[in-house]
């Protein structure tokens, strides 16, 4: 990166201007057309006139990686799954080239592709996405075995399925339940084999991962818990017929999912010479270590974590921030990563599941953890604060949708556990003539927290939280 | 654990998504629903020359069979599977997919709509079979309106509990089809039937002007106000529902008040349509073609019955000229547009293609609801995973998707305020909300890095 693509005065406007009309003519390629690269390519082209290029090797246009299971259940087609239409493309000059890259010459500025094709750039955004974890098991590699993540990841599904009874899901996470209501969907049968004592233990506390654990079986899944996998059998013709786990079980199946996480692509730049470490490694401001190299979203690893992150982030949310952030940086508008307060959100079957702030499965030293559980064990509530302070850390919430920026601004305000659970009215975002479960959880805190007793004062909608707000959230008792 | 493997059978396999397995109970179902179908069918030719008693078994036969066997069949369907949405083979199955079935179906819809209205003199039979409920009813023989308010309202019966049975996990589901099969038995049935009976105007008061296109004409009024002291309270609802409620409730709740609320349409749309609601067009060009026809078609009806109240003052010339505006508008948009078209296209174009391309009503709605409502439907934050459930759900055809995935409410003239797109969210991303209209086109629920951003 040449040192004066960032002006010393970024609010200079004359700079500015100079710079964009400095880059007008630049040829910037983006390998990858996941959610990163797309959202690279969409904000670079509102700010310049640079020839954009999209590559990537498994479809023609963008779709969303996270309706996969969709498309197998019959929900969605694949064409459905494609945020922008296939016009949207052209009408923005966004060139779309379709091919697997081989290789980076950064010295030469360009991309070598499997079939001899080369491709020059002057700034490369690597946005490869992920690969589904493999750990060496015996037998990983015959037909049947996948994971989930990619198009052709479905197709495959779509190859092995209909001569497919039961199959074998290995890990207990977001995407082997995803995996699993999509064989049920079909008809198939699954046993799902969970390493840890409690579903998702390694991101859920206990109470959560038990009430996981029980809606999976509820759903007709076979959950076998502190089960791991020792190898995969073949039938003799190449294909899986079955798995052994650790214990020495053989479970018969025609199918193996293995759901154990994915892992940052990096064949290609790390084979260039691009420095890697689990991912591909980016400053604040996404810069590899290779000049006009930039990468963010799955593939990329933070040198520098900001606080409450992960180094690498593998989030449909984070890939549009990294895009959103490498196109400023690209278009001189320098902007250091701060992505805020966590969250995130999943569906397990039918229980929705949404995170604000942290929430680890064990709460820290000096953490105080609130736990609500519904007796229909379909909804649950968790809220962390500080146990001296009072201030709220991070909430979990299953079964009743939550209000995103009510979150966001009690956690970033630092906003006490009482005036959080007094107005948690306005964090509800059920909808309309759905049973409110406020007045229980706050009866609840009080019957725990006796010396933090508060009363419900707002209760859901943008109404009450309007007439809250204008009365300082003191008069109004509705509870 | 080997038991619990060994245990599980293999029966339920199939090799389609969705691929939903007819068990018993709803085989059953659907064959009482055929037999059902079948009497009427008699009906039609044979039942001129039969007895009233006899026509009273087989009209009961005939109903019986079709309402307890469509609820047998739909309550078996969804009661077995657990509470939450189940779309599953929508884009597969040859019914819900624009399959062989699904044209054959629109053929026959679009059929029957056809006779109705311009060769109903083929709907004979099946007419007078129908005699003894229109008596029992309305103290007069049937007509062919009085059969299609029949088959009408025990769609929306039938196929609201259905609905219900489906959609059981969310309260506002529930309650707003309720509402709407209420409506449509009461208001649109039972009450004009009372009318009748009591020698007054059959009148369905919740079908307002502009969408009954002739509430609000000269000539209409006054045949209302033959009827005395009821004529005028008909002349006052309807003028107070179309100058006072329209706009005041659509303040207050926008759209949806009516258009999947009250409106008999929207309510067939959303219980008997129900499983074609994906099959609306999502794209730009659709959504063009849509603000001009909407818009036209509320030209011309204003128009039209501006002129119709200037009439007497009129050369007779001029007069010939209305009364043929008036024709053309009952036969191209209130016969085929509304009828055939409207329901007769539903496996093909969605449930809503009158509501959204031709209905006049709505598109009142639609401008009130654009710039002088507190309804909008809440973009929570950055959740949004861009999977689309949400634009293929909305029966108006619109591209949810795109103002979800930016973090930008969605306030659309069209939205009908049906509530499926925040069902069918897997991720809790959107809700129908009503609040201070301050703040409601920005973006009050985003984060700062990804809200408010216009799209490129």
């Amino acid at each position: 990166m040449s040192p004066d693509l960032f002006p010393k005065n970024p609010g200079n406007k004359s700079n500015l201007r100079l710079l964009n009309r400095k880059m007008s003519t630049r040829s910037i390629v983006i390998l990858g057309n996941g959610i990163t690269g797309i959202t690279a390519a969409r904000m670079i082209r509102k700010r310049t006139d640079d020839r954009i290029t999209i590559v990537s090797g498994e479809t023609d246009h963008h779709f969303s990686r996270t309706a996969l299971m969709y498309i197998f259940m019959g929900d969605l087609t694949y064409e459905d799954t494609k945020p922008y239409s296939d016009d949207f493309w052209v009408k923005n000059r966004i060139d779309l080239k379709r091919g697997w890259v081989d290789g980076i010459d950064p010295a030469a500025k360009r991309l070598m592709f499997k079939n001899g094709d080369l491709l020059a750039y002057d700034e490369l955004i690597l946005a490869t996405g992920a690969k589904s974890n493999r750990f060496g098991w015996p037998g990983q590699d015959l037909q049947g075995v996948q994971g989930l993540y990619s198009y052709q990841d479905i197709e495959m599904m779509e190859k092995y399925g209909p001569s497919t009874r039961r199959a074998v899901i290995v890990g207990g996470g977001l995407i082997g339940v995803e995996v699993a209501e999509m064989l049920l969907s079909r008809g198939i049968a699954v046993t799902l084999l969970v390493r840890e004592k409690y579903f998702w233990n390694i991101v859920l506390p206990e109470s959560e991962a038990k009430m996981i654990g029980r809606k999976i079986r509820r759903h007709d899944v076979e959950l076998r818990m502190e089960s791991e996998l020792m190898e995969i059998l073949s039938d003799g013709r190449g294909r899986a017929r079955a798995v052994v786990t650790k214990n020495g079980e053989e479970i018969p199946c025609e199918m193996v999912f293995l759901t154990v996480g994915v892992s940052p692509n990096i064949a290609v730049a790390k084979a260039s010479g691009i420095e890697c470490d689990r991912g591909v490694l980016v400053d604040r401001h996404f810069r590899t270590s290779t000049p006009n190299v930039w990468a963010g979203g799955d593939c990329a690893q933070h040198r520098e974590v900001p606080p409450g992150r992960r180094p690498v982030e593998q989030v449909w949310y984070t890939g549009k921030i990294h895009g959103e952030h490498i196109a400023n940086n690209l278009c001189g508008e320098p902007q250091p990563y701060t992505p805020g307060i966590w969250f995130n959100s999943a569906k397990f079957f039918d229980i929705e599941y949404q995170t604000y702030g942290v929430v680890m499965p064990q709460p820290k030293e000096g953490e105080e953890s609130f736990y609500w559980e519904h007796p229909d064990g379909d909804k649950s509530i968790r809220v962390n604060f500080h146990g001296e302070t009072g201030e709220v850390l991070g909430v979990n919430v299953f079964g009743i949708r939550h209000r995103h920026s009510v979150w966001e601004s009690w956690i970033t305000s630092q906003t006490h556990v009482e005036d959080a659970l007094a107005d948690l009215g306005a964090a509800n975002f059920d909808p309309e003539f759905f049973r409110q479960y406020e007045p229980a959880i706050v009866a609840s805190f009080n019957s725990r927290y006796p010396e933090r007793a508060v009363t419900l004062k707002t209760r859901k909608g943008l109404f009450s939280a309007a007439i809250a707000k204008l009365l300082g959230s003191s008069q109004l008792q509705t509870a | 654990m080997n038991d619990l493997t060994t245990n599980l059978t293999y029966e339920g396999h199939s090799l389609t998504p969705g691929g939903h397995r007819l068990e018993a109970w709803e085989m059953t179902g659907l064959t009482l629903f055929g037999l059902g179908l079948l009497i009427l069918a008699a009906g039609l030719f044979t039942a001129s020359g039969v007895s009233a008693e006899a026509r009273i078994v087989w009209l009961s036969l005939a109903w019986g069979g079709i309402a307890g066997g469509g609820l047998l069949y739909g309550l078996h369907k969804h009661l077995s599977e657990k509470p939450g949405i189940r779309n599953h083979g929508k884009t597969t199955d040859s019914l819900t997919a624009r399959g062989a079935l699904g044209w054959t179906l629109a053929v026959l819809f679009t059929g029957f709509y056809v006779m109705l209205y311009w060769f109903h003199g083929m709907l004979g039979g099946l007419i007078r079979l129908h005699d003894p409920l229109s008596e029992f009813l309305r103290g007069k023989s049937a007509d062919q309106w009085f059969v299609y308010g029949t088959f009408y309202t025990v769609g929306i019966l039938v196929m609201g509990a259905k609905a219900i049975a489906k959609y059981r996990h969310s309260s506002y589901q529930i309650v707003r089809t309720c509402v709407i099969m209420a409506m449509q038995l009461g208001f649109a049935y039972l009450l004009p039937a009372l009318f009748v009976k009591l020698n007054q105007p059959e009148v369905y008061l919740s079908y307002l002007w502009p969408l009954a296109y002739d509430k609000l004409f000269p000539g209409t009024l006054h045949g209302f106000l033959q009827a005395g002291n009821i004529g005028w309270f008909i002349v006052g609802w309807f003028v107070a529902g179309t100058l006072v409620a329209t706009p005041v409730l659509t303040y207050y709740f926008g759209k949806r008040w009516y258009c999947s609320w009250v409106c008999g349409c929207g309510g067939l749309a959303n219980t008997f349509g129900d499983s074609f609601r994906q099959n609306s067009d999502k794209s730009l060009k659709a959504w063009k073609i849509e603000r001009w026809m909407i818009h036209s078609v509320l030209i011309f009806i204003v128009l039209l019955t501006a002129l119709l109240w200037f009439e007497p003052s009129m050369p007779d010339a001029l007069k010939g000229a209305v009364y043929g505006l008036r024709k053309a508008y009952g036969f191209l948009i209130g016969a085929a547009f509304a009828g055939v078209v409207g329901v007769g296209f539903y496996p093909l174009m969605g449930t809503r293609v009158w509501c959204r391309f031709g209905c006049p009503m709505a598109a009142i709605l639609g401008l009130l609801q654009r710039f002088n409502s507190r309804f909008r439907i809440t973009t929570n934050g950055a959740q949004c995973i861009s999977c689309g459930n949400c634009s293929k759900y909305c029966e108006m055809g619109i591209d949810v998707r795109s103002y979800a995935q930016r973090g930008q409410n969605i306030i659309r003239s069209s939205c009908v305020g049906c509530g499926m797109c925040a069902a069918v969210c897997p991720r809790g991303v959107l809700s129908l909300e009503n609040g201070p209209q301050a703040g409601r086109y920005n973006n009050p629920g985003g984060l700062s890095l990804l809200g408010g951003r216009k799209a490129l």
